[in-house]
């Protein structure tokens, strides 16, 4: 069935949480010999973009799932809102997020991106995204082969299995 | 479980066709495993590999995940894809007797 298989993501979220699960189950995918192409699309340029793709960020506002328990204060203690947005919460939300990451040998985006692309997956920019945020293919990572209308992805992933995130 | 022939010795194997026993495996073993996985030929690099993975298991009871073996042998993320073309993850831990990797990366 592997050989056959193929996976498709579209990845349309800028956050950090976000980006890691196409990262995550692309590469689960590619080590198990299946087909994974990534289509990045509106928000989701910025895990492409190499001057965004180092700075991706996690706000704690409005974030109903993210708990003190993160920061070892037992029980279901939240972070009110109004804290969330005093200057420096989503820099410490987003350091806190990227430690426990690191914690797990988990790559940073670029990396785990360029791990993704040397094991074969194919990574592709939405043509009305980069016109919308007058991008070009002068600002992605290395790695990302081409600019595509909705239409090229649709015929590029016939037969695939297709994961919106 | 059941019991299978590899390379003229019983080995005890589980229903995916992985080896239960790490200490049952024999480098006639990998090299026979390997054929079965595609790979006709093991070489230099396949076994600083292989070889990797069974030390790394020996110390941690798990497999190690692609990532781990790229960072612990040196060998790029294309090399290993070309050495075990088609999926390295489960190819690499069968080979080398081991049981399915456990983490994500």
């Amino acid at each position: 069935m592997s050989d056959e298989r193929k996976i498709a993501f579209i990845c349309s979220k800028g956050t950090l949480d976000m980006a890691l699960p196409a990262l995550v189950m692309g590469w689960a995918a590619l080590g198990n010999g299946i087909d994974v192409t990534i289509f990045f699309t509106f928000w989701g340029m910025d895990i492409i973009n190499k001057n965004r793709v180092d700075h991706l960020e996690i706000a704690p506002v409005a974030n109903t799932s993210m708990k003190m328990s993160m920061m070892g204060i037992p029980g279901n203690l939240g972070i009110p809102n109004i804290v969330g947005i005093l200057p420096g919460m989503t820099a410490f939300a987003t350091k806190l997020m990227k430690d426990k990451m690191k914690a797990l040998e988990v790559p940073p985006v670029r990396e785990y991106l360029q791990m993704l692309v040397d094991a074969g997956a194919k990574l592709y920019a939405c043509k009305m995204s980069v016109d919308m945020m007058g991008l070009s293919k002068d600002d992605f990572v290395e790695g990302v082969i081409d600019i595509v209308t909705a239409g090229d992805f649709i015929d590029m992933t016939e037969g695939a299995q297709i994961v919106f995130i | 479980m059941v019991a299978k022939t590899i390379a003229g010795k019983t080995v005890e194997v589980n229903e995916e066709g992985f080896m239960t026993n790490p200490n049952e495996w024999t480098e006639d073993i990998a090299v026979e495993i390997a054929k079965e996985e595609g790979i006709p030929e093991l070489t230099a690099d396949h076994w600083k590999i292989i070889h990797f993975c069974r030390q790394s298991a020996g110390t941690s009871g798990k497999a190690p995940t692609l990532r781990q073996i790229t960072t612990g042998t040196g060998i790029s993320t294309k090399e290993l894809f070309t050495l075990f073309p088609k999926g390295p993850a489960k190819k690499v831990a069968r080979i080398a007797g081991l049981g399915k990797p456990e983490g994500c990366v």
